[in-house]
């Protein structure tokens, strides 16, 4: 991308404690860890899912499932995007009466989530579908809201917000790449 | 055309994998494919594989989309599989029969093609007795044609399949050895495994009577023998194909029992093959003619496989060439 | 008519310099100084003259094997369109071949034939009449009647003669009238079903081939069939290494064999067919570079005796099928020229050696005695420029057809006028 780096929002300790946080949210509302799915947004929503999918078992004792869905296939946009790979979808049980917890590492349009929903239909029929993002940069396209957020990062469209993370990147920070300074809309 | 439209959310902005772009492409043939098109081909598979394991068989991405399959050969098994990958993709599939008489006397290719392609379709499947056929109608069609067998020419969904089943049963295709056995000469599916097997860095014998090899093989870098005993040892897979006595009025071998006696895969030739060996057939079978039955039912057999990859590399392929488009 | 300024080469009395050419009442009159004629002439009205600096100016070319179409395929070609693309390619004769419908196996459609040319006026037909009756390869033809007819040759080319015994009383019968027989050399059951040069492009291109072998056993045979009726046998389109091979040794031996190669046997090979165009697809087919050298080879030392176009018209629908099915031939009589003077600029051939395969040799074979400019003879003329470009494209060709794999070609040099008796019947000055 050829961006500047403009700011570090997250260090890895940062992003260790929201997962935390937002562990325990998760367990308040849903009033416990049973009947809970985690699925991760591939490809970073899946790592973030299973770190909390630990947490949470942690917490609870109590075996959390967790699966990963490829919103590829799902996309409104693959005309405009150049060719992607496609990776397999794996839920790890039937999502009839569950409480399914999405997970991404950032919201930011909504159409990603509005995708990945249209895949779980397929597999059944969530009592509730949740959302649980690590950051919520803003700028929504479609009425779509996180219910659990590692952190509100109010952003420019012509930036970039950057997760990486040490499965799939190795190192663990959540960075703004800036392009110009205006709004490019 | 790319819409500049406002930025999405970008995922993966600094680690995008670096894939090759099949959008818009013909798949003519494993001759015109590189071997990292090959392996980007077959490391799109395993995806479209599970969504057919689903109870609800069908994703949207090719919702929208009119594919025809133009079949002037007839064929169940090719047929079926197209349709039911463009189905689970959400596309229209659309099945036309042309009995070869009505296209002599009738309609030319061209005007085939010019209707179709006044009709808007988006990709076009077909098969034909004719070598260079997809070819010739890929030069009037301005969407993408995929070849399912053109004479004896190429079968290049046969052999991305073949390809999938051996690497997905033996985890590498470098260095494995093939044996493929039968008419090579009039194969389709010979020709096409061969070029991709040798791509990928197989190494690639065929066993056949000499009246069944075509000439210059020696030149694609392939071993021959007409001993079928000698050269199943030490080979990893071991491809039988279909076998008819007579092609074009000529007579190729005295009878089907002595090319049987010769040429047939039975359980007693299997113990000369290494016991992980992998038994491949494209179909239909002569079962007793160049494959026994209890061989083609046997633990050693990838014939269903096969079967199965097929529909998943055929939606892998519609995905990789019109998906997005 | 005076043609000024030329190069001629006459290969039929050894002439190359450069001299005007004097024509009166549609002969050969003079050759030498133009100026002279010119003060010599009567009051009447002035002579035509053809300037023609930096061209050669030579007898008329002769195109033995065609196939004009008519009667009965006018749809592909006519006898007067064929005619008028024989005069765009400077050709002053052509000879027709029996393949049409009705087949020419009788003198009804000999006459038919030669009315149709005479109506055009222009290039001359030969017609070449059918070898068996309706070539069917059973019987005899009406040989005599149709030499008396106006035949020149027999041949029952598109197939070949299969029945041994049958070419044999061909041979013996029209020797009784000079008829030389043209052969078509295939045998029909290694051939059956090819398409194309049975060899490596084949196997790769899925397609079945025709192995040379199918050429070389009919040559063999026919030439033991010359040597044992002492007939004049004359080896058509001939494409293998090995066939210019068996011709070479047969002339050695006294055998009345003479041969003929098309140039798209020495300028293309089968290489050529990778795109699975039609217009490629030819009966004998395009071979290998091998076989190509060979016949460079022959037509140097004079194993092969005349250049012909074995011009085929097919119909573009015709040629828009797959490749198996499409009709095998394509039309050559207005790039022939051009494709053989490639051979002049190769060194393969002098012009004078170029000139006798399209004049002296095969004005010998139709028992012509057209073919030279000797002082006297009918003024047939055809005049070529061995380095002006020609572009074939499909705008410019005469042909009612169009199935050729040469267009979009830049062909170094063209005829650039063609005179019959005389009369200036084309030009391109």
């Amino acid at each position: 991308m050829g961006d500047q780096v403009k700011a570090r929002v997250m260090d890895a300790e940062a992003i260790d404690r929201a997962l935390v946080r937002i562990a325990h949210e998760i367990l308040e509302r849903n009033k416990g860890a049973e009947e809970l799915v985690l699925i991760g947004i591939r490809t970073r929503g899946l790592p973030l899912a299973q770190r909390l999918g630990e947490q949470l078992t942690r917490i609870e004792t109590y075996p959390v499932p967790v699966g990963a869905v490829d919103i590829t296939l799902y996309r409104d946009d693959l005309k405009q995007r150049r060719s992607r790979p496609v990776h397999p979808t794996d839920i790890p049980c039937r999502l009839d009466g569950k409480h399914v917890v999405l997970v991404d590492d950032v919201l930011y349009t909504g159409r990603s989530i509005r995708a990945a929903m249209d895949a779980l239909v397929d597999f059944g029929r969530p009592r509730t579908i949740q959302l649980a993002v690590l950051i919520d940069r803003g700028h929504r396209e479609l009425p779509i809201r996180a219910d659990y957020i590692g952190k509100n990062l109010p952003t420019a469209r012509s930036e970039q917000v950057s997760v990486r993370l040490d499965e799939v990147d190795g190192e663990n920070t959540v960075i703004i790449l800036g392009g110009m300074d205006a709004d490019t809309c | 055309m790319l819409i500049h439209a406002s930025p999405h959310e970008v995922h993966e902005i600094d680690h995008v994998e670096d894939t090759i772009d099949f959008r818009g492409r013909d798949l003519l043939g494993m001759e015109d494919f590189t071997a990292a098109e090959i392996a980007a081909i077959l490391d799109t598979v395993a995806s479209f594989k599970e969504i057919s394991e689903r109870d609800i068989k069908k994703v949207p991405t090719l919702r929208g989309k009119t594919v025809i399959n133009l079949f002037f050969e007839p064929s169940t098994r090719t047929r079926t599989s197209f349709e039911i990958a463009g189905k689970r993709l959400s596309a229209d599939v659309i099945n036309i029969s042309v009995s070869n008489s009505s296209m002599s006397k009738g309609e030319s290719l061209r005007d085939t093609a010019d209707n179709l392609a006044a009709m808007r379709t988006d990709a076009l499947i077909v098969r034909h007795k004719s070598a260079g056929v997809p070819h010739m109608l890929a030069r009037y069609l301005p969407s993408p044609v995929i070849n399912a067998g053109d004479g004896a020419h190429e079968h290049p969904t046969q052999a991305l399949l073949d390809l999938y089943t051996i690497r997905e049963k033996l985890g590498t295709l470098a260095g494995r050895r093939a044996l493929i056995v039968g008419d090579i000469a009039s194969s389709r599916v010979a020709r096409s495994n061969i070029i991709a097997m040798r791509k990928m860095g197989m190494q690639v014998s065929v066993c056949a009577p000499l009246t069944m090899l075509p000439v210059g093989i020696e030149k694609w870098g392939v071993d021959y023998t007409s001993d079928f005993d000698a050269a199943l040892q030490d080979v990893d897979v071991v491809m039988m194909l279909r076998i008819q006595r007579e092609r074009h009025g000529d007579v190729l071998f005295p009878s089907l029992q002595e090319y049987s006696s010769r040429y047939c895969l039975t359980s007693a030739r299997m113990r000369r093959a290494k016991s992980e060996v992998l038994v491949m057939h494209p179909g239909p079978m002569n079962r007793g003619v160049e494959i026994a039955p209890e061989v083609a039912d046997g633990l050693e057999s990838v014939i269903l496989q096969q079967v199965t990859n097929g529909v998943a590399l055929r939606m892998a392929v519609l995905y990789l060439i019109i998906g997005g488009v | 008519m005076l043609i000024r300024g030329g190069r001629v080469i006459d290969p039929s009395q050894g002439i190359d310099r450069h001299t005007d050419v004097w024509i009166a009442n549609g002969r050969i009159a003079f050759l030498g100084d133009g100026r002279e004629m010119l003060q010599q002439q009567p009051s009447g009205p002035p002579p035509r003259i053809l300037d023609v600096p930096g061209c050669v100016v030579a007898p008329g070319f002769l195109d033995v094997h065609t196939h004009l179409r008519e009667p009965g395929f006018e749809y592909q070609e006519t006898i007067a369109s064929g005619l008028a693309a024989a005069a765009a390619g400077g050709f002053t004769g052509v000879a027709a071949m029996a393949n049409t419908q009705p087949v020419n196996d009788h003198p009804a459609v000999t006459e038919l034939m030669l009315r149709r040319a005479a109506a055009v006026g222009g290039t001359r037909l030969y017609p070449i009449g059918a070898v068996s009756a309706g070539l069917a390869g059973k019987e005899l033809s009406e040989i005599g009647s149709m030499h008396e007819a106006g035949i020149v040759a027999l041949s029952d080319d598109g197939l070949p003669v299969m029945n041994a015994r049958l070419m044999r009383r061909a041979m013996e019968y029209g020797r009784m009238f000079n008829l030389p027989v043209l052969s078509h050399c295939e045998d029909q059951g290694l051939a059956a079903g090819g398409v194309m040069h049975e060899g490596v492009v084949s196997t790769a291109l899925g397609l079945p081939g025709v192995p040379e072998a199918a050429e070389n056993v009919m040559v063999y045979r026919d030439i033991q069939l010359a040597a044992m009726t002492g007939a004049h046998v004359h080896i058509q389109h001939v494409s293998t290494a090995e066939a210019v091979k068996l011709i070479r040794r047969a002339k050695a031996q006294d055998i009345r064999v003479t041969a003929e190669a098309c140039p798209h046997h020495f300028t293309l090979t089968h290489e050529a067919i990778q795109q699975y165009d039609t217009n490629t697809k030819i009966n004998p087919p395009l071979r290998t570079a091998e076989d190509v050298e060979a016949i460079k080879a022959g037509l140097q030392d004079g194993t092969i005796d005349i250049i012909a176009s074995d011009h085929a018209p097919h119909h573009v629908t015709e040629k828009e099928q797959d490749y198996e099915s499409a009709p095998s031939g394509i039309i050559g009589l207005e790039t022939s020229v051009g494709l053989s003077l490639e051979l002049y600029h190769q060194g393969v051939l002098s012009l004078a050696q170029l000139i006798a395969k399209f004049t002296i040799h095969p004005a010998r074979l139709l028992g012509t005695a057209r073919g030279t400019l000797a002082v006297g003879s009918p003024a047939d003329v055809t005049i070529i420029a061995p380095d002006q470009t020609f572009v074939v494209d499909v705008a410019s060709l005469h042909s009612q057809s169009r199935n050729t794999p040469f267009l979009g070609w830049q062909l170094r040099g063209t005829a650039v006028a063609t005179i019959v008796d005389g009369n200036l019947i084309f030009e391109r000055l």
